[in-house]
C-alpha cells in the first residue's frame, strides 16, 4: 500500500524557511499573502487494507515522522504498491 | 583520602563531532571520561552522562529524531529516570528533547543562518548539578555553532526550568532561552558549548565553570555511595 504523508508546521509556529520563500515569490513578482514549508513523506507499506495502512502510518508519525509540539501531519493512502 | 575520580560518559553517535571534545574537557577536570558507543544497550557504571554535540545519524528528518531511537539514548533514558545526571549539549540538547528528558523542540534558527560564534549567557540556576560553581546573574561567554538552535517551549513551561538565557539572542529561542533542565533537575541541555571552552587558549574557560560544576556533582554522588 503507498501512502503519502504531508507534515506541516503548526499554526502559530514561526516558519522562518516560510517567510524567505514568500518574500522571494513576491521578489519574482507574485503576491503571495503567505507560505509555509513543510515536508512530504512517501511510503509503501504491507497492509490488508486501506483502514489499516492509514492506521499504521498515523502510528508511525506518532512515533517519528512529526514532533507534534511543533508540526501537524496528514496521512493520505493513495493506492496500492505495483506488484 | 584522595577524592574518588567521578565516571563520566560521553555517548558517540554515527554523525557525533564533539564528543572528543567532551572526553579531553571532562578528563581535563579530573572526572574519568568514558567513551559509550551509540549501539550499547546498557551503559557501563558511569555517575554522569554527557550526550554530546554534532549531527547525529545525519540529522535527518529533525535534529535527535533518529539518535532519539538509538539504543544508548535508551540507556540515558533509563538512567536519568533513576535520577542520574544527564547533560547534552546542542546536537545532545535537540536529542533529550526528541526523546522527551527536556521539555520543548529546538527549530531552525530564526535567520535561516547557521550562526558560529561566542555568545555571552546569564546564569539563571545556581542550584543545579551542573550550575554548582556559577552564580545567579553571572554572565558567561560561550561558542555556539548551530542551524537549528531555537527554542520552543511547550506553554506550561515551568520559568524555573530556565538555567541559562542569551543576553544578545543568537537564534530567535523563544524568551531567550539557551538551556534549560527537567523538572527534576537531573538532566540538563543547552545550545551553547561549554566543552570548546575549558582553556583561556580557546577564547574563553567559563565552560570549565559548568563542565566542573557536573564533575563536582557526580564526584558527590561518589563520596554518597561510599
Amino acid at each position: 500500500m503507498k501512502a503519502t504523508v504531508l507534515v506541516r508546521p503548526k499554526p502559530g509556529i514561526l516558519d522562518p524557511q516560510g517567510e524567505a520563500v514568500g518574500s522571494a515569490l513576491g521578489h519574482l513578482g507574485f503576491e503571495v499573502r503567505d507560505a509555509r514549508v513543510g515536508k512530504v513523506i512517501d511510503l509503501e507499506v504491507e497492509a490488508t487494507d486501506a483502514a489499516a495502512a492509514k492506521a499504521q502510518v498515523e502510528r508511525m508519525c506518532e512515533r517519528l515522522l512529526a514532533n507534534p509540539l511543533i508540526e501537524s501531519y496528514e496521512v493520505e493512502i493513495v493506492g496500492e504498491s505495483a506488484a | 583520602m584522595a577524592s574518588p575520580q567521578p565516571r563520566i560518559g560521553v555517548v558517540t553517535y554515527p554523525g557525533s563531532q564533539d564528543d572528543r571534545d567532551a572526553l579531553w574537557a571532562l578528563a581535563a577536570l579530573d572526572a574519568e571520561a568514558v567513551a559509550v558507543w551509540h549501539d550499547e544497550r546498557e551503559l557501563p557504571d558511569l555517575d554522569a552522562v554527557v550526550v554530546p554535540g554534532g549531527f547525529s545519524y545525519g540529522d535527518y528528518l529533525r535534529c535527535g529524531a533518529i539518535a532519539r531511537f538509538s539504543p544508548a539514548t535508551a540507556a540515558v533514558c533509563e538512567f536519568a529516570a533513576a535520577g542520574g545526571l544527564v547533560l547534552g549539549i546542542c546536537n545532545g540538547f535537540q536529542i533529550l528533547c526528541e526523546a522527551g528528558l527536556l521539555p520543548g523542540a529546538l527549530v531552525r534558527n530564526e535567520s535561516l543562518r547557521f550562526v558560529c560564534r561566542d555568545v555571552r549567557l546569564t546564569v539563571e540556576r545556581d542550584d543545579l548539578p551542573f550550575t554548582g560553581r556559577c552564580s545567579a546573574g553571572q554572565q558567561l561567554v560561550l561558542p555556539v555553532k548551530h542551524g537549528d538552535g531555537r527554542y520552543l517551549p511547550p506553554p506550561d513551561l515551568d520559568p524555573a526550568q530556565v538555567v541559562l538565557r542569551y543576553v544578545d539572542n543568537p537564534n530567535g529561542s523563544v524568551d531567550d532561552i539557551a538551556g534549560l533542565s527537567s523538572e527534576a533537575g537531573n538532566v540538563m541541555g543547552l545550545m551553547p558549548h561549554p566543552e570548546h571552552a575549558v582553556d583561556p587558549l580557546l577564547g574563553s574557560d567559563d565552560g570549565a565553570l559548568l563542565l566542573a560544576s557536573l564533575v563536582d556533582a557526580a564526584r558527590d554522588r561518589v563520596l554518597a555511595a561510599i
